[in-house]
């Protein structure tokens, strides 16, 4: 890793995301002679799962866990190499012959790139309940977050809610710590356990059967859980001060709470690469949209490959194989390496891939979000920056709106900053229901740079062509 | 409200295309009692009335065609009629004003021409008469007092105003539906036949079998007019749009290419580009509108750009809009235009009366597109 | 609310939260600095007045927005906190200076 920030105009290949896939990816470049630079929006490396391995105070092992501190081998080893490291760079735009539009310290510059690829991992699905914009509403990852980088615990009534690894992982890491929970309101639907028998003996071989199973006793042990809840809602004022829930069994119940975590799975962050214009498809399994990729990581558009999360949900493990793949390929489409070279090398990255890949359909199907969770109702906030309710979209979808982009033109939806990143899911499966048909049909936002904001000024300073000028400039 | 499931199998009009254009048109023979049906496309289309700045704009426009000047002051004179009418029955307020509107210039070299060419155009024969200024500098600043130091001046015009064109649309919408208009979103129109004095549209959903038929499909016209005997030399033109977080107000005029809406977000534009069918975002091009943007208003230099996006204007070769009726085929009809905003009133009122009589008044002839052959034969 | 562990080590740094001296740690984000002096709110919702605080902490969910050191809708969540930071409450739609 160099040492001086000196951003180049040219490179062989950007990496975009410093998390397991990133760092594995601008690593193995680096070791392969290709010319690479690694841009990452938060100012030390590890992306969301391995946040702040680089200076968490939670330096005791055991709190984290050790799954975790594999994150900061992958990080020594991105930083013994020559790829060079930058940032506190947003990226906010790929053009399809590899022009980056990256913003740093408020300047935006272009930066070109023979190849990219895309790691920009995961985000949490978005949970619209009555009541989720509250503060003190945040989601699991937030709470993950503020414990590693900050060392920060919520005090008070702490009330987790919702399902999925993450949020017994959090429950456990929050409990070593010192920190206190009230109660887990479990949403895993009661039927999932039996649809995700199938793929249970590859989950019972795979690393995720002990690991999983030792955390939720360890949590159950300590915390109240509460099963089979079908329905949830928020109250406060101007914060959380409560939290209402109804089980199967019809009991209508409401806690206190200073603050409610919530997660239901994780969903590839889709918006670079489809602003991009790589092809996404939905995936039914996983109810979510993902990129159309080959066993490499190419994606629809010549100059870009996808790893990691963002490639589609499997995991730390299977992100950072797929990033050593998908450079891999890269390097032998920069000349670098032969076919028969790029074969013998990955061999055992596939192997190791398919290794960490065991036993996600068990989780995929026995975490499946319940319907209710997904398909928001009533006044129920759907897109939060704009706040558009569950009833206007289904009432404009009711009325022929046939897509999320008629009915972001007409509900102001997916128009806020986060372009639909807490809303798009919810819209397109919102309007498929409404209409009968499947979210594939219904399609997705169209996406557009920026990818994320940068200011009037910023894009007034990038490069123009007298083409460009003349096209404003006319009486 | 009448039901979505209810299929009445006789209409008295089909419109296809259902932006501005279709939905204001199909707003309007609804209201003069036509059993509408409006046959639109799917999500991702090109769909202009998605991409406009939402002007409702007089000044500057009818060089070369006065009667296109009287048609666009007609129309802004009923438009607020429009969004009141809006209002009361949709309850959708669309936010239009009309506190007048500039163009603003970056030198005296651009004041002059722009003065030079209004000149020209209020000297035309049979033009209708309104007021403008043209502002120098100082007078521009007692009532844009927040332009930046680069701006020599500007034309003002009090006919000129803004709405909210996304709301406009949703509209026209809602109020088609209370008013029993079918409206057929995935119908991609392939072919239109006429026998017995009925069409019969070809969709990839079915025959539909209708008397009268009006083309308000924007670019797609191109390649509909032909099918009943007209003719819409239409192409794409590509215009960019820059659009900023929300701010508090502090713009409460509309400039021809930035102007603050209602929501307080500041949209900046007016680029054209023959770029064919790409509507991909140039930044070149966003980059340039931002830069001239800033020069006029510096202080949104900080404001976050949330969106950027392109659109495709219906554009002629003179860039007035096409009203025809065929003659080899009677009961068809076509509007099209590149400014579905400023023409809705006139689009919901008068046109869709012609319509629903079955016949266009006089007064529309000079918008034939008969008239680029006379052109051509010249 | 939100207490630091123990492992953390105390605030070192001093910031201005609407005027008000707020101790942080070095190496907080302003989000989570916010978070723990008692702050759960950054920001107003230009849409409906409504309070606002983070929600993903990761900045993809925008909630966090802050005017800090000045320049407003800032990502809290991605800014580090810098002795002698000013951070304000962001109330509705980010305001033009004249």
């Amino acid at each position: 890793m160099t040492a001086t920030p000196e951003l180049k105009t040219r490179y062989d290949l950007a990496v975009i995301g410093a998390g397991p896939a990133g760092l594995a990816a601008a690593t193995l470049a680096a070791e392969l002679g290709v010319d690479t630079v690694l841009f990452d929006e938060q100012a030390s490396p590890g992306g969301q799962i391995y946040r702040s391995v680089t200076e968490t105070p939670l330096q005791a092992r055991a709190v984290l866990g050790e799954d975790y501190w594999h994150g900061a081998a992958l990080v020594d080893a991105f930083r013994a190499s020559s790829a060079q490291y930058v940032p506190g760079a947003t990226v906010w735009t790929v053009s399809r012959d590899g022009e980056i539009g990256v913003s740093i310290a408020g300047v935006a510059t272009i930066v070109r790139a023979k190849r990219v690829i895309v790691a920009t991992g995961a985000l949490e699905r978005p949970f619209p309940i009555a009541g989720w914009t509250l503060p003190g509403v945040m989601t699991v990852g937030a709470a993950q977050i503020l414990l590693k980088s900050a060392g920060l615990v919520a005090t008070g009534q702490t009330v987790l809610a919702g399902s999925g690894p993450l949020l017994w992982l959090l429950a456990a890491q929050y409990l070593r710590a010192g920190g206190s929970i009230s109660a887990i309101l479990d949403t895993t639907p009661r039927g999932n356990l039996l649809r995700a028998l199938p793929g249970f003996p590859a989950f019972l071989s795979s690393s995720y059967f002990r690991r999983g199973r030792d955390l939720v006793r360890e949590v159950t042990r300590q915390v109240k859980v509460i099963h089979s809840v079908i329905a949830l809602a928020v109250a406060g004022g101007d914060r959380v001060s409560r939290v209402a829930y109804r089980q199967t069994s019809g009991i209508e119940t409401t806690l206190r709470a200073d603050t409610l975590l919530l997660h239901q799975g994780v969903v590839p962050n889709v918006n670079l690469a489809i602003a991009i214009g790589c092809r996404h498809d939905w995936n039914a399994a996983q109810l979510c949209f993902a990129p159309v990729l080959d066993a490499w990581g190419q994606s629809s558009v010549e100059t870009v490959a996808i790893a990691g999360d963002g490639a589609g949900i499997a995991g730390a493990l299977a992100a950072e194989q797929r990033g050593r793949l998908a450079v891999l390929d890269a390097a032998r489409r920069l000349g670098r390496i032969e076919v028969a070279q790029r074969d013998r090398a990955a061999a055992p990255h596939r192997h190791a891939l398919h290794e960490a890949e065991r036993g996600r359909t068990f989780l995929d199907r026995l975490f499946r979000p319940a319907k209710q969770f997904r398909l928001a109702r009533g006044r129920t906030l759907v897109c939060r920056c704009e706040e558009v309710t569950a009833r206007e979209v289904i009432d404009a979808a009711r009325g022929g709106c046939p897509g999320p982009n008629q009915m972001k033109a007409f509900l102001r939806c997916g128009m806020g900053p986060c372009q639909g990143r807490l809303c798009g899911l919810t819209v397109t499966e919102l309007i498929a229901a409404t209409r009968g048909v499947s979210p594939a049909e219904v399609g997705y936002y169209r996406l557009r740079p920026p990818i994320k904001p940068i200011t009037v000024g910023e894009l007034a300073g990038l490069p123009k062509s007298a083409a460009d000028i003349a096209a404003v400039e006319r009486s | 409200m009448t039901e979505q499931a209810s299929e009445r199998q006789e209409f008295d009009v089909a419109v296809i295309g259902g932006g501005l254009v279709g939905s204001a048109v199909g707003w309007g023979l609804a209201r003069a009692k036509q059993q509408v049906v409006v046959l639109d496309e799917g999500d991702v289309a090109f769909r202009a009335s998605r991409a406009n700045f939402s002007l409702v704009w007089v000044q500057s426009k009818g060089l070369g065609m006065p009667e296109y000047a009287a048609w666009t002051k007609r129309s802004s004179d009923a438009w607020q009629n429009l969004a009141d009418e809006l209002k009361e029955t949709t309850k959708i307020d669309v936010a239009f004003g009309r506190p007048g509107g500039f163009t603003l210039a970056l030198s005296e070299a651009e004041l002059a021409a722009r003065a030079q060419m209004l000149s020209r155009l209020h000297n035309q024969p049979n033009m209708v008469r309104y007021p403008y200024e043209i502002l120098d500098r100082n007078a521009l600043l007692k009532m844009l007092p927040q332009v930046g130091p680069d701006v020599a001046g500007g034309s003002y015009c009090p006919l000129d105003g803004h709405c909210n064109a996304l709301r406009l649309l949703r509209a026209f919408h809602k109020g088609m539906r209370e008013l029993g208009v079918v409206y057929r979103p995935n119908h991609v129109v392939d072919a239109i036949d006429f026998r017995d004095s009925i069409f019969h549209i070809r969709s990839n959903n079915g025959v539909l079998a209708v008397g009268k038929i009006v083309l308000a499909a924007g670019i797609g016209n191109a390649r509909l007019g032909p099918m009943v005997g007209l003719k819409a030399p239409v192409r794409p033109q590509r215009g960019h749009i820059v659009a900023t977080e929300r701010a508090a107000p502090f713009l409460p005029y509309p400039i021809v290419t930035v102007r603050q809406t209602d929501e307080g977000s500041v949209l900046m534009g007016d680029s054209a580009e023959e770029a064919g069918f790409d509507d991909g975002v140039g930044l070149g091009v966003a980059s340039a509108i931002a830069s001239r943007a800033i020069r006029m208003f510096p202080q949104i230099s900080g404001l976050n750009v949330v969106r950027t996006w392109a659109g495709l204007r219906v554009m002629t070769q003179d860039g007035f809009p096409i009203y025809d009726e065929s003659r080899s085929r009677p009961g068809a009809f076509i509007a099209t235009c590149h400014s579905g905003v400023t023409l809705a009133a006139n689009h919901a009122g008068n046109l869709a009366a012609m319509i629903a009589a079955g016949r266009l008044a006089p007064e529309l002839e000079v918008f034939s597109a008969r008239r680029f052959d006379v052109r051509t034969a010249a | 609310m939100f207490e630091r562990l123990p492992e953390a080590g105390g605030g070192t740094i001093t910031i201005a939260v609407d005027g008000i001296a707020v101790t942080a740690r070095a190496g907080d984000t302003v989000a989570a600095a916010l978070l723990a002096a008692g702050f759960l709110s950054s920001r107003t919702s230009p849409v409906s007045g409504a309070p606002r605080g983070p929600y993903c902490m990761m900045g993809v969910c925008f909630d966090c927005l802050a005017t800090i050191d000045g320049i407003g809708s800032r990502q809290s969540c991605l800014v580090l906190v810098r002795e002698g930071m000013r951070i304000e409450t962001q109330r509705g739609g980010r305001v033009v200076a004249p």
